[in-house]
């Protein structure tokens, strides 16, 4: 059997392009990878996805845009891609799973997404599940009535702060700079909630503690010194990597790991014509945040699997 | 064998069944903890009566998850004659459990 595209990832990109691609009668194959419906499994509401006149939540936003999907004919396999390879034979290619299995597809659309990033301590490693969390929303229940830690200084980090809240008697937003990259309206957030409070100019050297977290080992950005803050959580909001590793070799990544797309030159405009989301591979398309370190929304991953599926369509067309 | 325990229930059903018992730390309102779901539902078709999976809501059963320290979930636990036989936290993979359970029932 031959699909005639196979889609690496169930977020908001994927699931666009597969609505698409199976609207156009293409068969279509989803492989869900680790995480089934992406980044937005583990959030809460989502209000900046257009349609949903009163919010909703990032899991029930999943299952709608899988069910609508599989209205129209699209397979999803519970498996994540380990390879990517061309057949020998044809044009095609085959995708190895970690499950073990093959498929074979003529097409290949990438909706790998990211995932968050950790600092690479191996105190933090040591005591992952046991205090240390990249997940407020998975987590933050279990920290009721304790004080935690947020690393970060972005959006991500002001949101996981705010979560906490409900939870945690005290959230202390750590960052190692004074300035942040949050956007104003969640950093204001932050700084008017009574249970939040910010160190700044502080690095993470070691995540302390035997068998649960108990504090955490910082150093000051300017001075240099180092002082041990008292903690039972902590939770790491510091951005997100693409999830491109077993890609490498196949396509060309940039160097921070994201799918390095076609550029189009802008002042040809037979060039600007060219298909948006081509890799450099002929026939494998990319869509969503594996392409994209700049804005990491889902209505735009959903934007880009739209635009991967329209050109796997057309590139499918051409080669028959 | 798909069942659910309760912190009543543990010593009984997990801690004194003849089968290993792969426990379940979940809740509602955990979205990975869903994703589990499907694929421990299909563990459980291939291990027949060989292996138990038990799903423990944390909400309702605090004593149980505070006992074991947990403190994310999902969280799996594999007992088997009342001693934990290994541990899991987050999403695992079926292929990944099942190593687990064929080592301890052939």
């Amino acid at each position: 059997m031959i699909y005639d595209v196979i889609i690496l990832g169930t977020g908001p990109a994927g699931y666009t392009a597969a609505l698409y691609t199976s609207r156009a009668f293409l068969k279509t194959l989803m492989l869900a990878g680790p995480q089934d419906g992406g980044q937005l499994t583990i959030t809460t509401e989502v209000d900046n996805y257009p349609g949903f006149g009163k919010g909703i939540l990032g899991p029930q936003l999943m299952e709608e845009m899988k069910a609508q999907v599989v209205r129209f004919g699209t397979e999803i396999k519970l498996e994540q891609a380990s390879s990517v390879a061309r057949l020998a034979s044809s044009k095609g290619f085959v995708v190895e799973t970690l499950e073990k299995n093959k498929y074979e597809a003529k097409t290949i659309i990438v909706a790998t997404g990211a995932s968050a990033k950790y600092l690479g301590l191996p105190s933090e490693t040591r005591l992952m599940g046991k205090g240390v969390s990249a997940c407020a929303t998975c987590d933050g229940f279990f920290f009721k009535g304790k004080e935690v830690v947020v690393i970060g200084g972005g959006d991500t980090a002001m949101e996981e702060a705010n979560f906490l809240t409900k939870f945690a008697t005290k959230v202390t937003i750590i960052h190692r700079r004074d300035e942040f990259r949050a956007s104003k309206i969640m950093l204001e957030r932050s700084q008017k909630n009574p249970k939040i409070t910010f160190l700044t100019n502080k690095i993470v050297e070691e995540v302390l503690g035997e068998t649960s977290v108990s504090g955490v080992k910082l150093k000051d950005a300017k001075t240099g010194e180092v002082s041990e803050f008292p903690t039972q959580g902590f939770f790491l909001a510091i951005g997100h990597q693409p999830n491109t590793e077993f890609l490498r070799g196949v396509v060309e990544l940039d160097e921070k790991g994201y799918i390095a797309l076609y550029k189009a030159n802008m002042t040809d405009k037979a060039d600007m014509l060219v298909p948006q989301t081509r890799t450099s591979v002929e026939g494998i398309f990319a869509a969503g945040d594996c392409v994209d370190p700049r804005y990491r929304q889902a209505v735009v991953a959903a934007g880009m699997g739209c635009m991967a599926a329209m050109d796997a369509e057309k590139w499918l067309e051409e080669q028959s | 064998m798909h069942i659910t325990v309760t912190d009543s229930e543990f010593q009984t059903k997990v801690m004194e069944s003849d089968k290993p018992v792969l426990v379940d730390f979940w809740a509602v309102w955990c979205g990975p903890c869903r994703m589990q779901d499907p694929i421990l539902e299909e563990l459980d078709k291939e291990l027949g009566d060989k292996g138990v999976i038990a799903k423990l809501n944390v909400d309702e059963n605090p004593a149980t998850a505070g006992k074991y320290g947990i403190m994310s979930i999902p969280t799996l636990m594999l007992f088997h004659k009342g001693q934990v036989m290994k541990q899991w936290i987050g999403v695992q993979s079926k292929e990944v459990l099942k190593a687990e359970f064929d080592k301890l029932v052939s």
